[in-house]
C-alpha cells in the first residue's frame, strides 16, 4: 500500500479527503505513482507534469522520507519506507506557487 | 503628540497620509513617484524628518530615494547593491541551484539612533547598509554567507529579505527574516548571523522542522520586550520569548492561521494583531470579511475586529509590511490591502474607517508619531 499526499488545490480538485492509497504492481517509482495517480483521477492529468513530456511542473516537489525528490530519475525506485507504506510520498506545491 | 504621517508604498507610487491626533480628518498627498512600485517608506526614529523610500520599476531597476522634510521633497541617493565577493547559488523555486540576482529593495530600516545609518533587505535575499544616508550601500555578508544560502528558496513574491528589527537593548543584536529561509539573528551588529528557527514546521520543505528553509511571512518585537518576537509563518502564528531560540505556535482558534503581517500595539506588548487569510492559494480573507484578530494575552486567544471593515464580498489581501502602529496614548493600528484600501483605527483597533479607498495595491504601510 503506498500512501500519497497531494496539496490541498490538488485535493480540492480531485475531491479527495486526506491521503491516497494505492496498490502497485511491480516497481514503486515516481513515474508508477503518478501513473497510479492520473489513472484513478483523471482530473490531475497535466497538473502534476506534464502531458506531453511527462516533465515534473515547475512549482511542484516531490519529497519523501525528509528528502526532495524531485531531481531523481522518474524510474528510480522509491526508498522501501514509501514502497511498504510506513512513509508517504508527498507531493507539494512550491512555496513560490501560492 | 499631536499628529501623525502614514507611508503607504503601492504599485504605482507613493502616498503620505496626515492627521492629527484625532485621527479622523486626513489630509492626502501623492502620489510620489508616480508610476513606479514603491516596496517601502519608512521614517529615521531619530529624525521624523527624515524618510528612505524604495522605489523600483521592471523597466528601470532600483532607485533609492530620501526626504529631509517629512515627505513634502525626496532625492534620489544611491542606488548600487553589489553583493560582497561571487554570490553563488541559492535554490530556485523547483529546486535547482540559481544564480543570485539583486532584484529589488523590499525593505528599509533607519537605525534607531542615527538619520543617516540605515539597512536594507533586499531580493535576492541579502542585508546591506549606509552610513551616509543612504548615498552608499555595503552588504552584511554573514548573514548570505553563514552557510545555508545555497538551501534559501524563494517564496511567491521572491526570495525576499523583508523584515529588519532592531534590538533597542542590546544595541548589537538584530533579527532579519528571509522568505522562504526563515529567522536569523546577529548579535554583533550584524557581521555574523545564525538562524533561529527551532520549533517551526513547515510542509513545504522535505524536512518540515530544518535549521532553514521556512517561509517566515513577517516577524515584530515590543520594543519593551525585545527577547518576545512574534511571528506569522506561511502557515502559524508563532512566539518566542528567548529572542528566537525557540519558538510555540500561538494560533489558538484563527480562523486560519495563513497570512502575512503581524504587529504589537505600542503600549502592550502582550496584544498582537494579525489579518487570517483563507489559504496559500486563496490569498483572500475567509468567507469574504476582512477581519482583524486582536489577541490580548500574547496569543492562543483571538478576537476577530470587525467594526468598519467590510464583512461580505471582500476578496483583498494585506501584505507583509501592510500594518502599522503609531505610540499616541490611545494606540493606532493602520493598514492597507491590495485592493487599495488604507484603514485606520484610533482605539486600538475596536472600530475601523477607510483613509483612502481607491489607491493602487498597497504594498507598505509605516506610520510616524509626531511630536
Amino acid at each position: 500500500m503506498i500512501r500519497v499526499v497531494l496539496p490541498a488545490h490538488l485535493r480540492r480538485l480531485a475531491g479527495i479527503n486526506g491521503e491516497v492509497r494505492l496498490d502497485i504492481a511491480g516497481v514503486v517509482s515516481q513515474r508508477s505513482v503518478l501513473d497510479a495517480i492520473e489513472c484513478r483521477y483523471p482530473m490531475l492529468r497535466g497538473t502534476i507534469r506534464d502531458q506531453d513530456s511527462q516533465r515534473r511542473r515547475a512549482f511542484i516537489r516531490f519529497f519523501a522520507c525528509e528528502e526532495d525528490l524531485s531531481h531523481e530519475e522518474p524510474d528510480a525506485s522509491l526508498p522501501d519506507a514509501v514502497a511498504s507504506g510506513a512513509e508517504p510520498y508527498l507531493i507539494v506545491g512550491a512555496m513560490a506557487g501560492g | 503628540m499631536t499628529g501623525v504621517r502614514v507611508l503607504v508604498g503601492t504599485r504605482k507610487g507613493a502616498f503620505v497620509l496626515t492627521a492629527d491626533g484625532k485621527r479622523d480628518q486626513w489630509k492626502v498627498s501623492g502620489p510620489h513617484f508616480s508610476g513606479w512600485e514603491i516596496y517601502h517608506l519608512k521614517g529615521s526614529p531619530a529624525d521624523p524628518d527624515r524618510i528612505y523610500a524604495s522605489q523600483s520599476s521592471g523597466w528601470s531597476g532600483q532607485v533609492i530615494q530620501r526626504s529631509d522634510d517629512g515627505g513634502v521633497s525626496f532625492q534620489p541617493v544611491g542606488n548600487q547593491f553589489s553583493y560582497d565577493g561571487t554570490p553563488g547559488t541559492h535554490q530556485w523555486y523547483d529546486g535547482t541551484p540559481h544564480p543570485w540576482e539583486f532584484a529589488r529593495v523590499w525593505h528599509l530600516e533607519p537605525a534607531l539612533d542615527d538619520p543617516d545609518t540605515v539597512y536594507a533587505g533586499v531580493e535576492d535575499a541579502g542585508l546591506f547598509k549606509s552610513g551616509d544616508g543612504g548615498q552608499s550601500w555595503h552588504e552584511l555578508a554573514g548573514l548570505r554567507g553563514h552557510g545555508s544560502g545555497s538551501s534559501w528558496q524563494p517564496g511567491a513574491g521572491g526570495m525576499c529579505l523583508h523584515t529588519i528589527i532592531l534590538d533597542p537593548a542590546t544595541a548589537s543584536r538584530m533579527f532579519a527574516a528571509i522568505s522562504a529561509a526563515g529567522a536569523f539573528r546577529s548579535d554583533d551588529g550584524g557581521q555574523t548571523w545564525r538562524p533561529v528557527n527551532r520549533g517551526l514546521q513547515s510542509e513545504g520543505i522535505p524536512d518540515p522542522d530544518a535549521e532553514v528553509g521556512h517561509c517566515v511571512h513577517r516577524i515584530a518585537m515590543h520594543p519593551s520586550r525585545p527577547e518576545v518576537l512574534y511571528m506569522q509563518k506561511h502557515w502559524d502564528v508563532m512566539r518566542t520569548d528567548d529572542a528566537g531560540e525557540t519558538w510555540r505556535e500561538i494560533s489558538g482558534n484563527l480562523p486560519t492561521d495563513f497570512g502575512f503581517p503581524i504587529d504589537v500595539h505600542a503600549h502592550e506588548p502582550e496584544t498582537i494583531y494579525v489579518v487570517p487569510i483563507t489559504s496559500d492559494s486563496e490569498h483572500f480573507p475567509p468567507e469574504g470579511k476582512l477581519r482583524v484578530y486582536r489577541s490580548r494575552s500574547g496569543g492562543d486567544e483571538w478576537e476577530p475586529l470587525t467594526n468598519g471593515l467590510p464583512q461580505q464580498h471582500c476578496y483583498v489581501n494585506v501584505l507583509r509590511d501592510a500594518m502599522a502602529v503609531d505610540s499616541l496614548d490611545d494606540c493606532g493600528i493602520y493598514f492597507g490591502t491590495t485592493g487599495g484600501q488604507v484603514y485606520a483605527s484610533a482605539d486600538s483597533g475596536d472600530h475601523w474607517a477607510p483613509i483612502v479607498r481607491d489607491l493602487p495595491a498597497v504594498l507598505s504601510v509605516e506610520v510616524q508619531t509626531l511630536p
